[in-house]
């Protein structure tokens, strides 16, 4: 994709992510804060590319690498979250 | 299988709209739980599609990646004590800031993938960002698992150090635009980003450790857009971008809840502060 239609991307989605988050109750600050952290594993798209693409030794094992913590932060992201939202729920 | 750009950038869109829907219903006490079922059912959707790229030509390494991450993440996740969450974030976090440095580096070395300007510089702030999200969170996860002392740590001239390390960073990635086989100067940015995510933590103390980790969760998101912008990929531009900007609010937010200034957090003076 052309470097113009990326920036454009980025800077659009920017505005966004400052005008998504308003008002948050201090109770869900945490687990806002695990959720948004499980998105950022997002980064797995790369690694899985990286991984998966042609290169030495070296590109494939800095590609494994990636997966790995890539797939922790998003399997344990989100389960982590969902635990702490189902302990509210109770109270 | 062959499958056309369009359609997998249609289903990264279908993602970042569930990732939008999921960050916005996390704000909600009714909505929060639907919320991060959507952005996990989002992640699913940009993971699945991603395996159709057409760079990927092997799966033995995906597959041995997924299921040992997916174990250590989920008994992660489960173990866990209730009063442990905040150093748990900070850990994956850290993780997932290392994700970004590692698929940065592969790219690097990669002779299947373009290293022009833009890619470089990209290629640069992935690997400074990734690498002060990592070290730091470790120090924030010790820090708060009382590996290390939760006090204060510093030594006179740490903040003149961090400036040099943080200007010497900007000066090498320059260095890799003009240069981008320069191995040299790769490994001495990486050394520069992690002893720089080190500093910028240890001086703050235990209790603002939750300002700490929101701001370096801010970090990651960015360091996953640098990431989208060397591989050229919609879906970790936006929501890189989108973690990162709505993670930055969140940072503010919760600030001004404990009543700390976000300037005083970014450049690392907490400790003068309190």
């Amino acid at each position: 994709m052309d470097p113009v239609a990326n920036l454009t991307l980025f800077v659009l989605a920017i505005f966004l992510g400052v005008e998504l988050i308003t008002k948050v109750p201090p109770t869900l600050h945490t687990p806002l804060m695990s959720g948004s952290n499980a998105i950022s594993g997002i980064t797995i798209v790369g690694a899985l590319v990286a991984a998966g693409s042609e290169g030495s030794t070296l590109v494939s094992v800095l590609g494994f690498i990636a997966v790995v913590l890539a797939t922790i932060n998003v399997i344990g992201g989100f389960m982590v979250t969902n635990r702490m939202l189902a302990m509210f729920k109770r109270k | 299988m062959h499958v056309s750009q369009n359609w997998i950038d249609i289903a990264y869109l279908i993602a970042a709209c569930l990732f939008v829907l999921g960050i916005k219903g996390l704000t909600k006490p009714k909505t929060a739980v639907r919320g991060n079922m959507l952005a996990a059912a989002g992640m699913g959707v940009a993971a699945v599609v991603t395996l159709l790229n057409e760079r990927i030509v092997t799966y033995e390494v995906i597959i041995a990646g997924v299921v040992v991450g997916g174990l250590i993440g989920a008994i992660m996740a489960k173990k866990v004590q209730m009063t442990s969450m905040p150093q748990m974030i900070a850990l994956l976090n850290g993780f997932g800031g290392g994700a970004s440095f590692a698929v940065a580096s592969a790219e690097f070395f990669s002779t299947s993938s373009s290293h022009d300007a833009v890619s470089m510089i990209a290629i640069g702030a992935a690997v400074l960002i990734g690498a002060v999200t990592l070290t730091g969170s470790l120090v924030a996860f010790a820090k708060l698992q009382e590996l290390i002392s939760g006090q204060p740590m510093g030594f006179p001239g740490m903040k003149l150090l961090n400036a040099i390390l943080f200007i010497g960073s900007i000066v090498g990635i320059g260095y890799l635009v003009a240069n981008p086989g320069s191995e040299m100067v790769l490994w001495a940015l990486v050394a520069a980003a992690m002893l720089l995510g080190l500093f910028l933590v240890l001086p703050i103390g235990g209790a603002d450790m939750p300002v700490v980790i929101a701001l370096l969760n801010s970090y990651s998101g960015v360091a996953a857009a640098a990431a989208g912008f060397i591989m050229g990929n919609s879906a970790l531009i936006i929501t890189g971008s989108l973690v990162g900007a709505s993670g930055l609010i969140l940072t503010s937010i919760m600030c001004k809840a404990m009543n700390r200034s976000l300037t005083n957090v970014l450049f690392g003076v907490m400790a003068e502060a309190g």
